[in-house]
């Protein structure tokens, strides 16, 4: 009996073809992507009509012509006479330049800010939460305008700079002090801290298994910092410490020689860090705060130092709820460089937009600055993941 | 025994001066150990120093009236510039006799915000609040509507279909079929005037000046570029955040393609693509407003971050509520619309209204592309040769009201999820 019934409905779920769930889904998916490729298409043969029309070049042959525009701030050699690829290239380093600092130095603000929030002081926990709302409720455009104008116009002019010592010059073209001349021996300085770093990284594996091993503790932090900076110290002291140094001085209208810190670039920076500071120091705080307080008092049972409580058990419990919102906001940190163009720093939207201006070629170009942006915006991602995956708690 | 119980009157002794009150309190919260108390020293002697140096600036040898900048030099801050160019900043370049329309815009959209913000509101009442709030907020700015047919053709034939799909196998027939004869008339009829048949009609009401979108300025523009920008994208955010659930794989690709597009590039390249590359999209002889222009580039930047949010609110539900609902025979669409999206969207208000927060901040960004937005017509203010050289005042006064706007908005946020919770809190 109950066979029957049961083959009986296995035969009534043979049902009408315009009835099946798998076909229905597959004609509904066919028709979305028709539509779709047919919006594509009609735009695209808009576009190719209108290009016609208007007799604008297409393709990436441009990159190879000159650019013939100045960029203010370049890391490597550039002038007018470079290709646009060149003048792109300079911008994504400038992008890269500010959005790594910015990340660096706003993770160490924001945590500072976060940490300020939960202090048992009154006052130093107020001042940090009336920091956070006055930061993230005001548009990082206008504070980026308002730095930007009051390093232009509260700063003094070149001849009246701010003078320390005869060597750091502050006046309203930027920060100018002395750097050591270019020498052969940088360069072998940069390989010795590559390898200091490399010798750090595999001592800090080493102490750590033998204290797995045998519990022996060995202070990695310090054995760390001397490779990393006395390595690079050793090859300049064999190279024999070279010390002839490019000073600052005033010429004209401004400053020669030695090395700058561009107001753009100041103020894009300390915007993008107050801006985003505010953000990091809410996502440190909920982290520490969603910590059981059983956890502290675990540690300390178990005869921990407060140090040890905070580096050991704390912070890599805290890391797991902070790194992903965390990865967002390096992301956005990234993503808000490119307001750069409305304070005139030249970064990669910058070149860019003056590219479009000068050759008109738009698809190209706005192509250009959405592949190099998903690039920067997976790869940090990417590595972020990576990390999270690394610290995420081990389940069964 | 006797001697155990004490008997007679026991005089009280007050707690320690040192425990209670503002000495208390202060000993507790300001210097409860020596670090403690440098750091609050150190705090007060700088916050100290720089509130009297900003009230010095701020307030007291500050400019409240002068006929022009030069008469403010030499002294604090000169907030003359902000009385001489309030309605400016406000309002931009709308004709200044007719300032009070964009100011009644402004009332009209603050009005339809603050009245969605009340729960008692949350019900189809707020439909008909934001479409004649809509309607009063564009007559104002406009001054002259005009509605094409098609706007009403395709109105009835989306509703029509709602209807049809989400009433379907439970409504009478009757409705069923009122239903199903106003998505005909909407889809016949936008057939027929694609085709050419019905002509052009449109229904103008024109009750004052037509004022072009290019002069519109300021306020209005920032709320109107951050209000009607989400308003747009949340529809077709639902719809991207249920494309990236759905097991379809080619829908399921299209959407996560999409969502992780927009969101791995920075609104300005959106927003320099819809100035530049729009036009070149569309056929010949099709010009597309500036206004209009950067309103699709935040539309379809929100809707991704939309569509995530709402894929979040999507991934809280348990399974069971989508077990249920397909026990029941519910098809997709009632599914979807009656059990599942009522209870994700519960979830997800707090963080919506966060990105509108992050949106009405953003809206700013327009700027480059030469909309006059509030941080725009701030900019302009100071151009004037007249009153040049007090950018600080101006920046001020701008993250002001910036600062009203998003700190109430971020408050209302925290009281929601709080208030939100109730149920689901022990």
């Amino acid at each position: 009996m109950a066979v029957e019934t049961l083959g009986s409905a296995s035969r009534s779920t043979k049902v009408a073809p315009w009835n099946d769930p798998a076909i229905r889904g597959w004609v509904f998916q066919i028709v979305v992507v028709g539509l779709v490729g047919a919006l594509a298409y009609f735009l695209v043969s808009n576009t190719v009509e209108n290009l016609a029309r208007q007799k604008i070049a297409s393709g990436f042959h441009y990159l190879d012509r000159e650019a013939g525009f100045e960029i203010g701030d370049t890391m490597i050699a550039y002038s007018p006479a470079s290709t646009y690829a060149r003048a792109m290239f300079v911008g994504l380093l400038n992008t890269l330049r500010v959005a790594v600092a910015g990340i660096v130095l706003a993770t160490i603000l924001g945590t500072l800010l976060g940490v300020g929030r939960l202090s048992p002081n009154w006052l130093l926990s107020k001042i940090c939460e009336y920091y956070v709302e006055i930061f993230r409720n005001v548009p990082l455009l206008l504070w980026l305008f308002l730095i930007y104008k009051m390093i232009s116009e509260s700063l003094p002019g070149p001849r009246q700079a701010v003078n320390v010592l005869n060597s750091f010059f502050l006046s309203n073209r930027g920060l100018y002090f002395p750097i050591p001349l270019a020498n052969p021996i940088h360069q072998w300085m940069g390989i010795g801290l590559l390898v200091g770093i490399a010798a750090a990284f595999f001592t800090a594996r080493w102490a750590k298994r033998r204290q797995e091993a045998t519990g022996q503790p060995f202070p990695t932090i310090y054995a760390s910092i001397a490779l990393v900076l006395g390595i690079p110290a050793l090859v300049w002291v064999a190279g024999g410490a070279p010390v002839a140094t490019s000073w600052p001085e005033l010429k004209g209208f401004n400053f020669v020689g030695g090395m700058v810190i561009q107001p753009e670039f100041t103020a894009l920076l300390v915007g993008l860090v107050l801006y985003t500071s505010a953000f990091v120091a809410e996502i440190v705080r909920s982290g520490i705060l969603a910590l059981n307080k059983g956890q502290t008092e675990a540690a300390s049972a178990i005869g921990l130092s407060r140090g040890q409580v905070m580096r050991l058990v704390l912070l890599p419990q805290a890391m797991r709820i902070i790194v992903p919102p965390m990865t967002s906001q390096y992301l956005n940190i990234t993503k808000n460089s490119s307001l750069a163009i409305a304070i005139g720093y030249p970064d990669l939207v910058a070149s860019v937009n003056v590219t479009i201006n000068q050759t008109g070629q738009a698809i190209e170009n706005v192509l250009i600055i959405m592949a190099a942006y998903l690039t920067v915006s997976l790869s940090i991602s990417a590595f972020m993941n990576y990390y999270n995956k690394r610290i995420a708690l081990t389940e069964r | 025994m006797t001697d155990v119980v004490p008997t007679g009157e026991r005089r009280q002794l007050a707690p320690p001066v040192l425990d209670t009150g503002v000495m208390g309190w202060m000993r507790k919260n300001l210097f409860s150990s020596w670090a403690n108390g440098i750091t609050t020293v150190v705090l007060l002697v700088a916050i100290g120093w720089m509130l009297s140096w900003f009230l010095e600036w701020a307030l007291f040898t500050a400019t409240f009236t002068a006929p022009n900048g030069q008469a403010c030099r030499g002294h604090g801050a000169c907030w003359a510039l902000i009385h001489e160019k309030y309605r400016y900043i406000f309002f931009g370049s709308f004709p200044y006799a007719q300032h009070w329309r964009p100011l009644l815009a402004v009332v009209t959209m603050l009005a339809m915000l603050v009245s969605s913000a009340d729960r008692r509101m949350w019900n189809s009442r707020l439909i008909w609040i934001w479409a004649i709030g809509s309607f009063i907020t564009f007559l104002l700015m406009f001054g002259v509507l005009s509605f094409p047919i098609s706007l009403f053709l395709t109105i009835a034939a989306v509703v029509g279909g709602i209807g049809m799909s989400v009433r379907g196998a439970i409504a009478e027939p009757v409705e069923l079929n009122a239903w199903r004869a106003l998505a005909a008339i909407g889809v016949i009829g936008l057939i027929l005037r694609i085709a050419g048949v019905m002509p052009a009609w449109s229904l103008t009401i024109a009750a004052f000046d037509y004022v072009e979108t290019g002069m519109w300025g300021g306020l209005p523009v920032t709320i109107i570029l951050a209000t009607y920008g989400l308003v747009f994208a949340f529809p077709y955010g639902v719809l991207l955040a249920l494309g990236r659930r759905s097991k379809l794989p080619l829908i399921k690709g299209l959407c996560v393609g999409f969502i992780e597009l927009i969101r791995g590039v920075p609104l300005i390249s959106l927003l320099i693509m819809a100035s530049v590359m729009l036009p070149l999209f569309l056929p010949q002889g099709t010009s597309i407003d500036k206004f209009l222009r950067a309103l699709v580039a935040v539309i379809l930047f929100a809707g991704a971050y939309i569509a995530e949010i709402i894929r979040g609110g999507l991934q809280s539900l348990p399974k069971g509520q989508f077990e249920a609902a397909d026990a029941m025979a519910l098809s997709y669409p009632q599914k979807t619309i009656l059990i599942i999206l009522p209870q994700a969207l519960r979830v997800v208000i707090p963080p919506l209204i966060n990105t509108f927060i992050g949106f009405f901040k953003d809206t700013s960004l327009v700027l480059i592309i030469g909309i006059f937005d509030f941080l725009n017509t701030a900019n302009q203010a100071l151009v004037d040769p007249n009153w040049a050289g007090f950018p600080a005042e101006v920046y001020l006064f701008a993250a002001f009201v910036y600062f009203c706007f998003c700190f109430s908005m971020s408050r209302y946020s925290k009281y929601l999820e709080v208030e939100l919770n109730k149920g689901t809190r022990r």
